[in-house]
C-alpha cells in the first residue's frame, strides 16, 4: 500500500527544463510546488573531473540506466520492436535538470513558419503539396503570441547573440552579446556572404559573458574548454536549470524537491488528475503525492507512456489515424552534411564551446521556394566549433584505411584540419510515425516500455539531397583542399548517435481531435493537469528544440497561475 | 574560492592582478545575487614531477632517476596472460607505433581495454539486457544476450584459432602482415562465427582501441600522454579564451585530470 502524504497545491514529474521553469514560475507566485526527479541531485561542484571524454561523452554517465529503463523501436508495423540496448541514436537525460545539462546550448526561436505550417503551405503551394500520409498541423498558437515568452526564457537563461536576419521578428534584442568568432567561424560566414547566403552568429546558452538575470541569479563567462555536449558545466556559463530555475523556486521556501523519486502513475478520478504515485528507489517504498495540479515535464518518452500507462487520453491509433497520446512523433534529420580537409590550415579545433556556431536560415523554413522541390521545410545550416575531443573525432579523408598505420597517420594529420558544415534538418509528422506501449518488453518495475515506430521518408531522401550538396558548396567556397558532400539518406537507424531531439507525443493544437493539449499545454481530457515539453511539437522544426520548449514551459506557467486563480478550460 | 579582493575587484571591473590565473579573471565569477557555484581557483595543482610514474606507459623519460619506475596499475584485472597477449598484439596493429610516435602497445591499450572489461562496461552494467532475445534488423542494433567480456573471450580465442589454423601460429607470433590477415578477415566477417559477429568483435576492439589511445591517462591507457601528444590534445585545460579567436595554431602541453585533484 502507497502511503498518502499530504497534499500539494501542484506536483511536478521530472525536474529538468520544464519542471525548473514551471517550478519558480509558480512559487513565485506564492504556490506549492513538490517536484519528484527520478535521478540524482546534480551542482555544478560536481564537475572538477569533468573533462573525461571517456566517462561522460562514450560512457554516458549522465544518461539514465538503460538497465532500469528503456524504449523499443521497429522501422514500421511490420517489424517486431525491440529494445535499444546501449546508447546510440539520442541520449536520455537522468537526475536533476535532465536533458537540460548535457546540452550544447544552441537556442532557437523556431521560425513563424512552423507554428502555421499547414495553413503558410496550403496558402504558398496548394494542398496538393501535402503528400498523403503526412500529419502537419498548426500549433494552436502563433509566433507572435509566444514571442514574449521566448524573450523570457532568453533573458533567464542568459542567450547571447545576433539578430537572426531571416527569422521572426524579435522585440528585444539577446540580453548578452554573441560568442567569440573563431578563424573557421569566420570562413564559414565569409563564404556564405559570397553566395549571398544570410550567416549569423548562433544564438548561445554558454553566457558570452558573465550575467545577472532578471531572477538576480548571477554566472560566469564561458571559458571555450570544449567540454559541453554531454558535459556539465564546471563554471555554470552553459545555461542550466541547475544553475537558473531552481535556486530561484528554493528560494522561495515554496519548492520541496524529492529526488530518486520514480513517478509511476498519474491518478485521476471523474476527469481530474488527483496526484501521483511513485516509488522512493532508495528505499522501494511506493507513495502518494496528492496535488490540486499535476505538471508532466518529463522527456517525450516518459510523458506519453505515463499518460499510457495511467490510461489518461485517448490513445493514438495508426489505422483509423484517430486519438491523440502518442500521435505525430518526430525526430531530427541530420544526415545531410559536409566534411572539408585542409591541407596548408590546421585550427584550434581542441578548443570551443557547445553552442559556439555560425549558422544560416536561408534553407530553413519556407524561407526559400518550394515549387519544384520534393519537400517541404528544410533546416538550418551551421559550422559549429564544440571542440573536438581525440576519441570520437578521428575525421578522415575519402578512401583512407579504416585502420592501421595509414589511418593513424591521417587521423593525427586532419585532427585539427577536418571542419564540418551540417544541416539540422526539420521532420514531418506521419500517420505511421507515432509512441505506444511496446506488448513485450518491460521496465525494472514491469511496466511495459514506450515503443517507436519510425523511419525516413521520401521527403526526407529528397531534402537532404538538396541541403547536404549547399554543405558542400559552402566549404568549397571556405576553402578546403578537399570536400565530402554527404547527400543520403539511409534508414532511420537506433545504433548511432544523431540527436537527442525526440519531438511529439503529446501535440498541442487547437481541437481534441487531432491534439492532446492546448496552446496552454493544458490537456483537453483533464483540464487540471498540464504536459510540457517538446512532447507539445506537433512536428520538428530545423533547429535545436530547447529555445521552443523554454518559451512553451513559461506559457504553461502562465496558464497553471491562471487556472489555480479560475479553474477550468482555458482554450 | 576566489578571496574577496578578487570578487571586489571584479564587481568595480578593475583590471585583475597580473598574477592571477586568466581563467579566473575571464570567468568574472560571483557578482552578488544567487551564487550558483562554479569550480574557481585553486584547482591546479603544479605538475608534481616525481611522482609521475604512477600511471604511465613504458616510456623511458618517464622513469624515476633512483632505481626501476613501477606502474602498478600495469597488471590484469581481467584477462589471461594469453587474452592479454593477443589484445596488444592486435591493437598494436590497429595502432602501431611508428614516426608520429608510439602505438597502442606503448600506450598501454591492451591494459586499459582489460581495465575496462573488469567493470561496468565488461558487464554492460548500464545496458538493458532482459530478454526476450531476438534477431533484429541491423536498424535496430545490438541484440544479443552475450555481454562484452563474453565476447572478448570468443573474439579472442576465435582469433587464436584461425592464425593457428591458418598459419599454425598463435595470433602474437604472426608476423604484422599475417596479423593484418586475421584483423581483416574478422573486420570482413570472412571469419564465420556461430556466437557472435566477427566485424562486430572487431569494432568493438577498433572502438576501444581508439578510447585506450586517447582517454585520460587515468584509466590505464595514454600512457604518459602520448595518444594526446600525437593530436597535439591539450587534454585538461580549464580555459581558451586567450586562443579562441587566435588564427595561429598553438601548441599546448597537455594536462590530465590528476592535476584536478583537491589539495589535501
Amino acid at each position: 500500500m502507497a502511503t498518502k502524504l499530504p497534499k500539494t497545491d501542484v506536483v511536478v514529474v521530472g525536474v529538468g527544463w520544464g519542471g525548473g521553469i514551471i517550478a519558480a514560475e509558480l512559487t513565485k507566485a506564492g504556490m506549492n510546488v513538490v517536484g519528484l526527479e527520478r535521478g540524482k541531485e546534480r551542482k555544478t561542484e560536481d564537475y572538477y573531473m569533468v573533462h573525461d571524454e571517456l566517462r561522460y561523452a562514450l560512457r554516458y554517465e549522465m544518461f539514465q540506466d538503460l538497465s532500469k529503463e528503456t524504449i523499443t523501436f521497429r522501422g514500421n508495423e511490420k517489424i517486431r520492436s525491440l529494445p535499444m540496448r546501449s546508447y546510440g541514436s539520442f541520449l536520455l537525460g537522468d537526475g536533476l535538470g535532465g536533458a537540460g545539462v548535457h546540452w550544447n546550448g544552441m537556442t532557437f526561436r523556431f521560425l513563424p513558419y512552423d507554428f502555421q505550417i499547414k495553413t503558410q503551405t496550403i496558402e504558398r503551394y496548394g494542398k496538393k503539396k501535402i503528400p498523403d500520409g503526412m500529419t502537419i498541423q498548426d500549433w494552436g498558437i502563433t509566433y507572435d503570441e509566444l514571442e514574449p515568452y521566448f524573450l523570457k526564457f532568453e533573458k533567464m537563461a542568459g542567450i547571447g547573440g545576433e539578430e537572426n536576419p531571416l527569422g521572426g521578428k524579435r522585440s528585444e534584442k539577446y540580453p548578452t552579446p554573441p560568442m567569440q568568432v573563431s578563424p573557421v567561424m569566420k570562413l564559414f560566414s565569409d563564404a556564405c556572404k559570397g553566395l549571398k547566403y544570410h550567416p549569423y552568429i548562433m544564438p548561445s546558452a554558454n553566457l558570452s559573458e558573465q550575467y545577472t538575470n532578471p531572477d538576480g541569479v548571477a554566472r560566469a563567462a564561458c571559458q571555450y574548454c570544449g567540454f559541453c555536449e554531454r558535459f556539465g558545466c564546471e563554471y555554470g556559463a552553459k545555461a542550466d536549470p541547475v544553475v537558473t530555475v531552481l535556486p530561484v523556486a528554493k528560494n522561495t521556501g515554496k519548492f520541496e524537491l524529492r529526488t530518486h523519486s520514480n513517478v509511476r502513475r498519474i491518478l485521476h478520478k471523474g476527469g481530474k488528475a488527483t496526484g501521483v504515485l511513485y516509488i522512493d528507489t532508495t528505499t522501494g517504498e511506493e507513495y502518494e503525492q496528492p496535488a490540486d495540479i499535476v505538471v508532466m515535464t518529463s522527456y517525450v518518452f516518459n510523458n506519453t507512456r505515463l499518460l499510457l500507462l495511467s490510461n489518461m487520453g485517448k490513445p493514438y491509433d495508426s489505422k483509423s489515424g484517430t486519438g491523440v497520446i502518442g500521435r505525430n512523433y518526430a525526430y531530427q534529420v541530420e544526415a545531410a552534411a559536409g566534411v572539408g580537409f585542409f591541407e596548408e590550415k590546421e585550427f584550434n579545433l581542441f578548443s570551443g564551446a557547445g553552442a559556439m556556431a555560425m549558422t544560416m536560415d536561408d534553407f530553413n523554413g519556407d524561407n526559400f521556394d518550394h515549387k519544384d522541390l520534393n519537400f517541404i521545410h528544410g533546416g538550418s545550416i551551421s559550422y559549429s566549433q564544440g571542440g573536438n575531443r581525440p576519441i570520437q573525432n578521428n575525421t578522415v579523408p575519402p578512401g583512407t584505411p579504416g585502420w592501421g598505420k595509414d589511418f593513424k597517420a591521417a587521423s593525427i594529420k586532419y585532427a585539427n584540419r577536418n571542419v564540418s558544415v551540417w544541416a539540422e534538418g526539420s521532420c514531418m509528422p506521419y500517420r505511421h510515425h507515432f509512441l505506444d506501449l511496446d506488448p513485450a518488453y518491460k521496465d525494472e518495475f514491469g511496466d511495459p516500455l514506450i515503443r517507436i515506430t519510425f523511419d525516413f521518408e521520401e521527403r526526407d531522401r529528397e531534402m537532404v539531397k538538396f541541403l547536404g550538396a549547399k554543405c558542400g558548396q559552402i566549404l568549397k567556397e571556405m576553402g578546403a583542399d578537399k570536400v565530402v558532400a554527404y547527400t543520403e539518406q539511409g534508414p532511420y537507424e537506433i545504433t548511432h548517435y544523431q540527436s537527442t531531439h525526440n519531438t511529439g507525443g503529446v501535440i498541442m493544437g487547437d481541437s481534441p481531435d487531432t491534439s492532446a493539449v492546448n496552446n496552454y499545454l493544458q490537456m483537453w481530457d483533464f483540464d487540471n493537469c498540464f504536459v510540457v515539453g517538446a512532447s507539445a511539437f506537433a512536428h520538428n522544426g530545423g533547429y535545436n528544440p530547447t529555445g521552443t520548449v523554454g518559451a512553451l514551459s513559461y506559457r504553461a506557467a502562465e496558464g497553471i497561475i491562471k487556472y489555480h486563480k479560475k479553474p477550468g478550460s482555458l482554450a | 574560492m576566489a578571496n574577496e579582493t578578487e570578487e571586489q575587484d571584479l564587481k568595480d571591473h578593475k583590471e585583475p592582478d597580473q598574477s592571477r590565473r586568466n581563467f579566473l579573471k575571464n570567468t568574472g565569477y560571483a557578482v552578488g545575487g544567487l551564487v550558483v557555484g562554479g569550480v574557481v581557483g585553486s584547482l591546479l595543482r603544479s605538475p608534481n614531477k616525481s611522482t609521475t610514474n604512477n600511471n604511465t606507459g613504458n616510456t623511458t623519460e618517464n622513469k624515476a632517476p633512483a632505481g626501476e619506475a613501477v606502474n602498478f596499475n600495469q597488471a590484469l584485472m581481467y584477462f589471461t596472460q594469453e587474452q592479454f597477449l593477443i589484445t596488444e598484439a592486435a591493437t598494436e596493429r590497429l595502432f602501431p607505433a611508428d614516426d608520429n610516435g608510439p602505438g597502442a602497445k606503448e600506450l598501454g591499450v591492451a591494459y586499459f581495454i582489460d581495465h575496462q572489461l573488469a567493470g561496468e562496461w565488461g558487464l554492460n552494467g548500464r545496458e538493458y539486457m532482459q530478454g526476450p532475445f531476438f534477431k533484429g534488423e541491423t536498424t535496430q542494433g545490438y541484440q544479443g544476450r552475450l555481454k562484452r567480456r563474453e565476447i572478448f573471450d570468443i573474439g579472442l580465442q576465435e582469433m587464436q584459432n584461425y592464425s593457428n589454423k591458418k598459419f599454425q601460429k598463435k595470433f602474437k607470433d604472426l608476423t604484422p602482415e599475417e596479423q593484418d590477415t586475421v584483423l581483416k578477415a574478422f573486420e570482413t566477417d570472412e571469419v564465420k562465427l556461430t556466437t557472435i559477429s566477427a566485424s562486430g568483435f572487431f569494432k568493438t576492439l577498433f572502438g576501444s582501441t581508439m578510447e585506450g589511445a586517447y582517454a585520460d591517462p587515468l584509466y590505464g591507457g595514454n600512457g604518459n600522454m602520448g595518444g594526446w601528444k600525437l593530436k597535439n590534445f591539450p587534454g585538461n585545460q580549464m580555459s581558451y579564451t586567450k586562443i579562441i579567436e587566435q588564427d595561429k595554431f598553438e601548441k599546448i602541453t597537455p594536462v590530465s585530470l590528476r592535476e584536478h585533484l583537491p589539495h589535501s
